[in-house]
């Protein structure tokens, strides 16, 4: 039986120490996906650092209007949180619309991010995965891929990341916040995870022994219109299809301020820059939009049996932009 | 007055529903007996192919692993009817996840890490593991599953089609299912000096006790085989699976008892599918709506182990008046794991089609798809001739649409919208036959005035126990609180399994004559009883098996309303609605269930659940359920089911036909009859899934240049 240690650090400190000491370590949040994964044998850990105890189970609203989310608060408990409801509200519709009341009751914000994609051929090790063994091949763009990426995929990898989470904080202009031997730091959360490129075994750009202690939404995307939504097989407890996070500051008739992100589109959630640029000035009429999400996904390249994807993430996104405007400037 | 005359059909809630709830009940992994070990297996990862060698050596070094059971030192066993059993006896791999080791280990994190430190090498052969309906490996199956004729044919259908003024003629794609019961395939096996004890999940106990005694070349008597509690099984269980045969192999190999649970993940490989089927009706109708040709061709799949052949177009020959048909059952053979039993098999997959095929008749008709199926109600069972001994499937629709609502409907499709949601209702008619087996039973009384009725039936969560005790207590004339019952263990008198819609049935029946034939010894005795009480006991050999003069079937009527989101091709049920007939219905409470359940199934048929044969490997896609997507709550807001009540002479003391299976038949062309209403568009591949309803959605917004 595969053995591991485990260890229940008290401080942020405390935990990048004991990563530290003990190599082929990982950080345990709320365990609904890694612990699922070193059942299946895809995780082999050697060192289990609980980090669930850590004081980062808070929400905290900043002077600057920006809001601190602790990486230990759970998912439920954020979907829910009258602030992130009331000025982030794609936030907590993403969060809700993600996996089933019970796993939001563990899974934590940190976690979330740091879960790993649902593709089967990563969960299987029967079966080739370039995420899971670089250089075993990818299964899925020969099997079966109807939900895999669309954007941003290389020969080695077509997975997608899951989260819907990781989507609406994308476009929201969140920040992570990262702890790690060389002390804190914060990247963009629409940075944090990447491409698949030649190492599709790397998700994020987490460096070894960091550990992510929270993330931030500023005060620039607060109170502002925004939306998720998303498209799954079943009206709860399915990963996206297709799903699409959105903020919009529409000012003297003309688009101001944008963030549009798509989830299950790609390795990462992908973070619309192209289509925010279109409409940066542009009056916020549906072909304005069309034009934008458009210009956007050109650049996809379907595989054989995924091609859906393009045009239900166009429509999620002209449906969710929408409804960022008065009805009136349509 | 002791309420007597309510017991049968009165909506009593489950005896064993106290222990469910309380963690009580057990279930086949839960016997921990001492010195238990625990089992997991080691799946082929191959599609094709032979095993060259099994390496052990790092799986045996593992803390904690007793033994690893390959085809090399597996136990010898008969060989059995079902080659799906045949497991460890030859180097052959059939399918990818076939098992080809077992490890053994005294925990079972430690039997899976063993699992997969063993190491095995192939032969591997060119696979081939997708069906097409011009599959040159296809032929024309002698017998479908069930025992029926592979084809039939009355009359010219090919002429009667081709002069018809109205023709259908169309395909549909139902994939593969998968059962996935809440508890997975478990048993526990010891052996007792000469005697085998097994606690299996299972549909049939009695069954599973012969089938054991076949290939461990013992007498029946010798083993014992329980099944106190059954976390569903859907079909899945109806005979024993590969974890009976290898828990009582390793625990005849180690010595100590052994448990395997079959992991989630392996499930869909190795206990049976519903296999996928690819249908072609033809449909020939008069313009005043009456079917002059029915023709109906199911391609299907099976293994290379054994022949199973989904019997989707029997249905065909049994609900409407044609007097040309045909129907023809083509399977082909590929390395693909073995298909089997799922609820209402060939009724699910072959009333979609038909059930489909008919409300596109309607449509072509300008028919309302109601009034259709009335017009071509048959007056005697079209492919038999039989009369039918009761039949009320044009009730089932009459109550049906006005429960619904039906005569509200605008009849064009694309005329319901609210905002972004298309809004369509649909209807299909639904058929389950009359199932019977032979069983045993024993009812006894006691001087504390108290009864002891034993039957082994099972109760897979559907209430056996619950209904046996109204059939007894109502044969014996007392309130039922006064009968105690004895199911789940093959050590009771012999009874057939829980499949088929047939246990209440067949278990009910020997219960009813037993405790009938104790009460009119009671009603002829007088003083006390004996300290041992005075027994009865029934079999129903030679008549609950006997051939009807007549066509027995439940029929019933489902529909439907739903909601299909324009912008993602969304679907969802707002409303499902049975109607059954289905004999006299026995517990009000506990057939409520059953039928509610069947219809979530059928949703999921229709719009959720999915299973792809992953072409470049031979296994399925979809083996857990994140990926394969049973209905969650939200799915289901408001379903009911409702019944109208048979009085029918010809089916068994109790006048009660099957109902297990029937919710599931009619459920998905209901839904895939709604969606076309909704939507002006007929989708004819399931599952309605948004990928293609909005590849649909988007062909009719903008249809491609012809």
């Amino acid at each position: 039986m595969k053995t591991f240690a485990y260890v229940r650090p008290g401080s942020v400190e405390e935990a990048a120490a004991a990563f530290a000491d003990h190599p082929g370590a990982r950080y345990l949040g709320g365990g609904t996906n890694l612990v699922d994964l070193m059942k299946l044998g895809v995780e082999r850990p050697e060192t289990l650092i609980d980090v669930t105890r850590l004081p980062l189970d808070t929400v905290e609203e900043l002077p600057d209007g920006a809001l601190r989310v602790g990486a230990m608060v759970r998912n439920s408990d954020l979907a829910a949180h009258p602030v992130v409801r009331d000025r982030w509200p794609a936030l907590s519709q993403a969060l809700l619309a993600g996996a089933s009341g019970q796993l939001r009751n563990a899974a934590t914000t940190g976690g979330n991010l740091l879960q790993r994609t649902r593709c089967p051929y990563f969960q299987d090790l029967g079966k080739p995965c370039n995420k899971r063994q670089m250089g075993s091949g990818c299964g899925a763009r020969e099997g079966v891929h109807r939900d895999h990426a669309v954007l941003g995929h290389s020969p080695h990898c077509i997975a997608t990341h899951p989260s819907d989470m990781a989507v609406a904080l994308s476009a929201l202009d969140a920040r992570v916040e990262l702890h790690g031997a060389d002390g804190p730091r914060s990247v963009p959360a629409a940075d944090f995870h990447r491409l698949p490129g030649d190492h599709p075994e790397r998700d994020t750009e987490i460096r070894p022994g960091e550990l992510i202690t929270g993330v931030v939404l500023p005060a620039a995307t607060g109170g502002l219109p925004s939306r998720y939504r998303k498209a799954r097989d079943r009206a709860s407890y399915a990963f996206a299809l297709a799903s699409v996070a959105a903020v919009l500051r529409v000012s003297d008739g003309v688009v101001a301020q944008a963030g549009i992100a798509f989830g299950a589109l790609a390795h990462r959630p992908w973070r619309a820059r192209r289509a925010e640029a279109a409409l940066l000035g542009a009056a916020p009429t549906a072909a304005a939009f069309e034009h934008a999400v458009d210009l956007e996904l050109a650049d996809a390249q379907p595989l054989r049996d995924n091609a859906y994807k393009v045009p239900l993430a166009r429509r999620l996104a002209l449906d969710v932009l929408a409804g960022l405007v008065p009805s009136a400037t349509l | 007055m002791t309420g007597t005359e309510t017991a049968l059909g009165a909506p009593a809630e489950r005896r064993e529903g106290r222990e469910k709830v309380t963690g009580t009940a057990r279930y086949a992994a839960e016997y921990d007996r001492p010195g238990r070990t625990h089992a997991w297996p080691v799946p082929a990862t191959v599609a094709r192919g032979r095993v060259t060698g099994v390496d052990t050596a790092a799986a045996l070094a593992q803390p904690g692993v007793l033994a690893v059971l390959t085809h090399e030192n597996a136990p010898r066993l008969a060989e059995p009817d079902d080659a799906t059993l045949a497991v460890l006896q030859d180097a052959k791999v059939p399918h990818r996840g076939w098992f080809v080791a077992l490890v053994v280990a005294e925990t079972p994190e430690a039997a899976r890490a063993g699992a997969t430190a063993v190491r095995v090498s192939y032969d591997v052969e060119p696979h081939d593991s997708v069906l097409r309906r011009d599959h040159p490996a296809s032929y024309a199956a002698e017998q479908a599953n069930g025992g029926h004729p592979g084809s039939t044919e009355h009359g010219d259908p090919d002429t009667a089609f081709a002069s018809a003024e109205v023709r259908v003629d169309v395909e549909y794609d139902v994939p593969p299912l998968h059962n996935h019961p809440m508890e997975p395939h478990s048993s526990t096996a010891r052996w007792d000096g000469d005697r085998l004890i097994v606690e299996t999940s299972s549909q049939g106990t009695s069954t599973a006790r012969d089938v054991l005694a076949g290939m461990f070349a013992m007498p029946a008597e010798r083993i014992t085989v329980v099944a106190e509690h059954v976390g569903g099984g859907f079909g899945s269980k109806g005979t024993p699976r590969p974890d009976v045969v290898l828990a009582a192999m390793a625990a005849r190999h180690t010595g100590r008892p052994v448990t395997l649970t079959l992991p989630r993940r392996l499930l869909p490989s190795v206990v049976g599918h519903r296999a996928p089927t690819l249908h072609r009706l033809r449909l020939g109708a008069g313009a005043d709506g009456r079917l002059t040709a029915l023709v109906h061709d199911v391609t299907t799949h099976t293994s290379r182990v054994k022949e199973f052949v989904e019997q989707a177009a029997v249905p065909a020959r049994v609900m409407y008046a044609a007097p040309h048909s045909r129907t023809v059952h083509r399977v082909a053979p590929l390395d693909v794991p073995s298909p089997s039993w799922m609820r209402a098999p060939g009724e699910a997959p072959g009333m979609y089609a038909l059930e489909s095929a008919m409300d596109e008749l309607a449509g072509e008709l300008g028919m309302d798809p109601v009034e259709l199926r009335v017009r071509n109600e048959p007056e005697t069972e079209p492919d038999s001739g039989k009369p039918f001994s009761s039949r009320h499937l044009v009730e089932c629709l009459r109550e049906g649409a006005r429960r619904f609502g039906w005569s509200r409907r605008d009849p064009r499709p694309r005329s319901g919208r609210t905002g972004p949601l298309l809004v369509g209702t649909g209807v299909a008619a639904a058929t389950y036959p009359v199932m019977v087996s032979p069983s045993t039973a024993a009812a006894r009384a006691l001087p504390d005035g108290t009864f002891l009725v034993q039957v082994n039936a099972t109760d897979i969560g559907t209430g056996a126990r619950t209904v046996v005790a109204q059939i007894a207590a109502d044969a014996l004339g007392v309130e039922p609180g006064r009968v105690r019952i004895e199911v789940g263990s093959s050590d009771l008198p012999y009874a057939s399994l829980a499949g088929g819609s047939s246990g209440t049935a067949s278990w009910g029946w020997p219960v009813h004559d037993a405790c009938v034939s104790l009460a009119e010894r009671l009603a002829g005795r007088s003083g006390p009883l004996p300290e041992q009480g005075i027994e009865a006991r029934a079999d129903t050999a030679g008549r609950a098996d006997a051939d009807s003069p007549y066509a027995r079937h439940a029929f019933g009527a489902h529909f439907a309303e739903v909601t299909v989101d324009t912008v993602s091709g969304e679907v969802r049920v707002r409303r499902l609605l049975g109607v059954y007939a289905a004999g006299r219905i026995l517990n009000a409470r506990t057939a409520r269930s059953q039928f509610i359940g069947g219809m979530t199934m059928g949703l999921g048929m229709a719009l959720t659940e999915d299973s792809t044969v992953d072409a470049p490997f031979g296994d399925f896609a979809e083996s857990d359920l994140a990926s394969y997507h049973v209905p969650a709550h939200a799915d289901v807001p408001s379903v009911e089911a409702h019944w109208i009540e048979e009085d029918d002479p010809h089916l068994n003391p109790m006048g009660s036909k099957g109902i297990g299976e029937i919710g599931i038949v009619g459920t998905a062309a209901a839904i895939g009859n709604a969606v076309h209403h909704a939507t002006g568009i007929r989708f004819r591949r399931l599952p309605l899934t948004p990928d293609r309803v909005l590849t649909g959605l988007l062909a009719h917004e903008s249809p491609a240049p012809v």
